[in-house]
């Protein structure tokens, strides 16, 4: 059980997130805001109480690894190592910016604590497979953690890793579905349906949980107890909102993909966000 | 080929246990020896090669050197995007191997032909690309991989072609071969064409004819200076090869001439740039795209060149 000394910490670095991926949103006028907002509680439950992890020591062999797949949520990903420490928040002034460091998808490296460049959907759990069968050969004792938008498990490639992490047997691997219900041009259910979403990762060998991806306390929870069973990977369906926590407009709207917030909008979240 | 490229990986990696081999489904008979020796560092990772690449990153991200085989098309188109996002733009160090150069798979269909792959693996930063000729700069180019920190790509034909050298200490990366001077004209080959080349060398000395044959063994990167000395005060450049006539050998030294404002003709012998129909064996399938040594000899005497 996390205490709520704790819990409450978890919320304001989460509050702390989503005022710096709105800035980044509103300053760059860029899109790919809701995916970002949905993915918050993942993240810092992630950063800040699950990875063994030094952000002075980012590239530290024995670190756990954490691929960041949906990547053109990058906001997320960059205000997240900014919070935990990993560089100097004044960056992500650079977001999208010419001149600036950070780039619209998350790119190995750009800054400390970015592991994997991605962007093109479908690519980062083979490679997230691949670092977690490197760990096994060389008997180490870190854990690889890939975080998927829903729309990339679309993508044929997903299922091609998702089929071979089964047969490996990758427990020291842990996928979560950003499962927002919202892709790039209609509802999941509409454009490709995903469902029954549980049931194709336990057929292709992972054991499986789905949680309401924005309650902090059963997200760690959850994560600290994988892996799940100890001969298969481990998934965690996250049920969120498309857009949470952000401008009225956002929530569970397709739009929150594209538009950033207008100058009221961007003043008043602000405000409220404080 | 293959047996020289099993045999160069099975030394290096008892020389260094961070090289693993993975493999699309591919390899009865050639790598039974080595699965046995190596077995934690041999993969057979399924007909899924989009993921053997995804996968081979994050192998190598963690210190291991993967070798991806595969068919080259399988190993070279399927994952083109994760060759260009997850090795190149990362710069991790993978090395791929296709193997089926041309026509090696010749009565296959066209599905099975290595016939654009150089075209489409240059134009991407960061990675070296090989094409030995025989044995001895498989080795060499083995070596050479294992030297580099970053994406390499291995191609092979399927054939065990003979040796055109007694050791690889001449031979420099970058820097094709000259494997014989000759003053009136230079091809530039590369992989199991260069003994055709040295063949069609051969008839144009009956007819007076010397000629300079280079083996480019490396197309990326290519020294551009080597081959400008090459190419000047020759009457005429050939290439030849067993790819596209678009986008390989032929036009890596069409750029060379052009960029360096060299005015000397050029004549790219490749394969045209169509889908071959008809059905045939390696030799059958050269000689209806004009890379037989009679059909090239009848290209250069009917643009007469040298009359």
């Amino acid at each position: 059980m996390i205490k709520e000394v704790e819990l409450n910490d978890l919320e304001t670095h989460a509050k702390n997130i989503r005022r710096e991926i709105l800035t980044m949103s509103y300053n760059a006028q860029s899109a790919h805001t809701g995916g970002a907002l949905s993915c918050v509680e993942i993240l810092v439950a992630l950063y800040f109480k699950i990875l063994q992890i030094d952000p002075l020591k980012p590239l530290d062999a024995d670190r756990d690894r954490l691929i960041f797949s949906k990547a053109h949520d990058a906001k997320a990903l960059y205000a997240v190592l900014a919070e935990k420490g990993f560089f100097a928040k004044g960056l992500l002034e650079g977001y999208e910016k010419t001149g600036g460091k950070l780039p619209g998808h998350s790119t190995r490296n750009c800054v400390p604590g970015v592991e994997v460049s991605a962007g093109s959907l479908g690519h980062g759990l083979s490679m997230a497979a691949g670092v977690a069968y490197a760990g096994k050969m060389d008997n180490k004792s870190y854990k690889t953690f890939a975080v998927l938008s829903d729309g990339e498990c679309d993508e044929g490639s997903t299922w091609e890793a998702a089929l071979w992490s089964g047969h490996h047997k990758l427990e020291n691997l842990t996928a979560v579905v950003d499962y927002n219900k919202l892709q790039g041009f209609g509802l999941t259910k509409d454009v490709l349906d995903l469902e029954p979403f549980a049931d194709k990762w336990t057929a292709f060998g992972w054991c499986v949980e789905e949680v309401d991806g924005h309650n902090m306390e059963d997200l760690v929870s959850l994560f600290s107890s994988t892996p799940f069973k100890s001969d298969k990977p481990s998934i965690i369906i996250a049920h969120t909102i498309k857009g949470k926590g952000g401008i009225p407009k956002y929530e569970n709207e397709m739009s929150s993909q594209y538009y950033p917030p207008t100058k009221e909008e961007f003043e008043e979240i602000m405000e409220n966000l404080r | 080929m293959r047996k020289a490229f099993i045999n160069s990986l099975t030394t290096i990696s008892e020389n260094d246990n961070r090289v693993m081999l993975l493999t699309g489904d591919l390899g009865f008979s050639v790598f039974e020896n080595y699965r046995e020796k190596f077995l934690d560092r041999f993969i057979n990772m399924g007909v899924a090669e989009i993921n053997m690449t995804g996968v081979a990153a994050g192998l190598a991200m963690s210190g291991k050197v993967p070798f991806i085989y595969s068919i080259i098309p399988f190993v070279t188109m399927r994952n083109y995007e994760q060759i260009r996002n997850d090795l190149c733009y990362q710069d991790v160090n993978v090395k791929i191997v296709g193997v089926g150069a041309g026509f090696s798979y010749g009565p296959y269909g066209h599905t099975h032909h290595g016939l654009e792959d150089i075209a489409i693996l240059r134009v991407l930063p960061n990675i070296t690309i090989f094409s030995p000729s025989d044995s001895v700069e498989v080795g060499f180019c083995m070596k050479k991989a294992m030297e580099i920190d970053g994406p390499v790509y291995i191609r092979l034909s399927r054939a065990e072609e003979k040796s055109l050298y007694e050791n690889d200490g001449e031979l420099m990366v970058g820097k094709g071969s000259v494997l014989k001077k000759g003053n009136d004209v230079v091809i530039f080959s590369t992989g199991a064409l260069v003994h055709t080349a040295l063949a069609v060398s051969g008839e144009l000395a009956k007819k007076g004819i010397e000629a300079t044959i280079v083996s480019v063994h490396t197309l990326k990167p290519f020294h551009i200076e080597t081959a400008e000395t090459l190419i000047k005060e020759k009457k005429y450049v050939i290439t030849i090869e067993e790819h596209s006539v678009i986008g390989g050998l032929g036009s890596i030294i069409a750029e060379v001439i052009a960029d360096a404002g060299l005015s000397v003709p050029l004549v790219r012998i490749g394969v045209p740039d169509r889908f071959t129909k008809e059905i045939g064996n390696q030799d059958h399938m050269r000689d209806v795209n004009g890379l037989s040594v009679d059909r090239i000899m009848r290209r250069i005497e009917e643009l007469g060149l040298f009359t």
